[in-house]
């Protein structure tokens, strides 16, 4: 298939998503939605570095904060749109995406790692001390109930979100099957070889931290208006670390299908788990889970069918 | 005038003595990792949550038995290396024999880091928990210098405990073993070593000093679940500043990011304290990615 017919068919499906939960005409369906679609975005973003690259990012929180202070940030000089927040979002955790790689990457792989886990205490550090952006304390992003042509905001933000699920697959999917992708393939199976035949390796990596977390930072973008009180604490949870981390593993790293798969299947687990039992719990399971599928099946549900087909077909 | 110069420099030698002595204590912190990550190349960075799990064992035993955190850790280290050894299995069958440390070998850790600490704030919510000994709260005082026993005794113990590694690692044939894993696997096999066996032994090893890095981070400060997160960027922040592999290396990095924090907090306040690893880190990676004492 075409990038172009996917990117049609993905639109359709979209939009009948979005009519669908417009059918239910229940606002809780759009708030647990978007936080499902966000997850669907941060797991592909993950999945463009760690599952084609090979190199892994604990960081994700970091550069979805990034996103979401960045429109605190803009908010209190002028009220822009969503959609321009969303770019200036991507672009500046883009370029903080960019300056890491740069600087660990021509390390070993652990090093991008280990400054990636701790790139994400010291955001946390610097947001609590400015005031500006509402320190520890936090700050209010006021939403307006109402948005022209669409009606409720909450629909508009979901809306919002599901093009950018749109975009990260459609990226996730174009580098897949392009020049890019199959440079990435080779970095991930046998970097030194690849060097040695002469694929750009720094470059490729560069260019995979800095779209993976210009995504992550998008989809913190509209995040202070879903919340409409944004703390330090809510944006650099870890749960956004584990779950991008955790969403992809599970559902499959090799191709753009897993992180969806996953997302959708924890993502929607979680939203049930947390009204039901408590979201402690629900971590605890996202956490058990993680381990016993990068020991149990390391390729993840995407795996486990590709296998179970071919046996069938033996 | 006078006054205030003098004033400063009380100040000055004050932050360095804190330095020093924290420094101590992050030798304690970091040497699980220097072995696991500088020696045995795996990326553990769940060291910290076992770090963590080795300060509510310390709670528990010294709120039910009143027994000093110090003694519970050393006779708790023989359990954290079978549970060191048992994660090294596990790690070695999954992941090492396949070849697949990288992606799913880091994930791995990072799953276990993040259970351990869900599970420790499932049983005992996120409230800070402390323990009660008699070097908690007097301190020493030599001229103008303060001597907190709160951090002189974790400082001394996690001395102690350095020279043992080291001793051992010089000295016994396992320990030389040890050291010659990172060198040439081949050559310590055909010298009748499993390799296999003695990254076993050293991980469990590796794992056991977190049991006493835990009482000490107890004695020193309130400990709940999520404080562990702090360290990691310490950890290996003292492990690539020492250069990797090299235990002297890591003692002398943790005192210098030690001096860095407290210098950090008196002169510009605690909140920033956190930023400081991860600068030096960083800082290390651009220009001396070796370390100091790196091989």
């Amino acid at each position: 298939m075409r990038t172009r017919v996917f990117l049609l068919v993905l639109i359709a499906v979209a939009a009948v998503v979005f009519f669908a939960a417009r059918l239910v005409s229940n606002d809780y369906v759009f708030f647990a939605g978007y936080t499902v679609l966000q997850f669907v975005v941060l797991a592909t973003a993950w999945n463009i570095l760690g599952g084609y690259t090979g190199y892994v990012n604990f960081g994700s929180a970091a550069f979805f904060a990034l996103g979401a202070y960045a429109t605190v940030f803009l908010h209190k000089l002028y009220p822009l749109p969503i959609p321009l927040l969303i770019v200036t979002g991507g672009i500046v955790s883009g370029i903080v995406g960019f300056g890491m790689g740069y600087l660990t990457l021509r390390l070993r792989g652990a090093f991008f790692a280990i400054a990636t886990l701790a790139l994400a205490i010291v955001l946390q550090t610097l947001v609590v001390n400015w005031d500006y952006v509402g320190g520890s304390r936090g700050a209010y992003i006021i939403r307006p109930n109402e948005i022209a042509f669409i009606g409720p905001y909450i629909q508009y933000l979901f809306l919002l979100m599901l093009a950018l699920a749109v975009i990260a697959l459609t990226i996730a999917r174009g580098i897949e099957r392009s020049q890019l992708g199959y440079g990435f393939a080779t970095i991930r199976d046998d970097e030194l070889a690849a060097e040695a035949s002469g694929v750009p390796t720094l470059r490729l990596k560069l260019v995979a931290t800095t779209m993976s977390g210009a995504l992550m930072g998008m989809a913190g973008a509209p995040f202070p208006y879903y919340i409409g009180y944004l703390q330090p604490s809510s944006a650099f949870a870890l749960d956004y670390a584990v779950n991008s981390i955790a969403m992809p593993m599970i559902g499959g790293t090799t191709s753009w299908v897993g992180p969806l798969i996953g997302a959708i299947l924890l993502g929607s687990l979680q939203q049930i788990a947390t009204v039901t039992i408590s979201s402690a719990v629900n971590l605890l399971i996202v956490g058990l889970l993680l381990v016993a599928f990068v020991v149990i099946a390391p390729n993840g549900i995407v795996g486990l069918v590709q296998g179970w087909t071919r046996g069938r077909t033996k | 005038m006078g006054e205030q110069v003098g004033l400063s420099f009380d100040l000055l030698v004050n932050a360095l003595i804190a330095g020093i002595l924290l420094g101590g204590f992050y030798t304690a912190v970091t040497i699980g990792v220097s072995i696991s990550f500088g020696i045995l190349d795996i990326v553990n960075i769940a060291h910290p949550a076992f770090i963590i799990l080795g300060s509510y064992i310390a709670y528990i035993v010294n709120a039910r038995l009143g027994l000093d955190p110090i003694a519970t850790s050393v006779v708790m280290l023989p359990a954290f290396y079978v549970l060191g050894a048992g994660i090294y299995q596990v790690y070695y069958e999954s992941f090492e024999r396949r070849g697949q440390e990288a992606l799913r070998g880091l994930s791995f850790f990072f799953g276990l880091l993040f259970v351990t600490e869900v599970m420790l704030i499932l049983v005992f919510g996120v409230d800070y928990r402390y323990v009660e000994a008699p070097y908690i709260g007097p301190s020493w005082r030599i001229g103008v210098v303060d001597l907190p026993l709160r951090m002189l005794v974790p400082c001394i113990a996690a001395l102690a405990m350095f020279a043992a590694l080291e001793l051992y690692l010089s000295y016994t044939f396992i320990g030389r073993a040890i050291s010659a894993v990172a060198q040439d696997q081949l050559a310590l096999r055909l010298m009748g070593a499993s390799p296999i066996r003695i990254k076993r032994i050293a991980f469990g090893i590796s794992i056991a000093t977190a049991a006493v890095a835990g009482a000490l981070l107890i004695i020193i400060q309130p400990v709940e679940p999520s404080v562990g997160r702090e360290y990691i960027g310490r950890v290996f922040a003292i492990c690539v500043l020492g250069g990797l592999g090299s235990l002297p290396g890591t003692v002398i990095g943790a005192m210098l990011l030690g001096i860095i924090e407290s210098f950090t907090a008196t002169f510009y306040g605690p909140s920033w304290a956190p930023a400081v690893a991860f600068g030096v880190l960083l800082l290390t990676l651009a220009f001396r990615p070796a370390g100091l004492l790196g091989r």
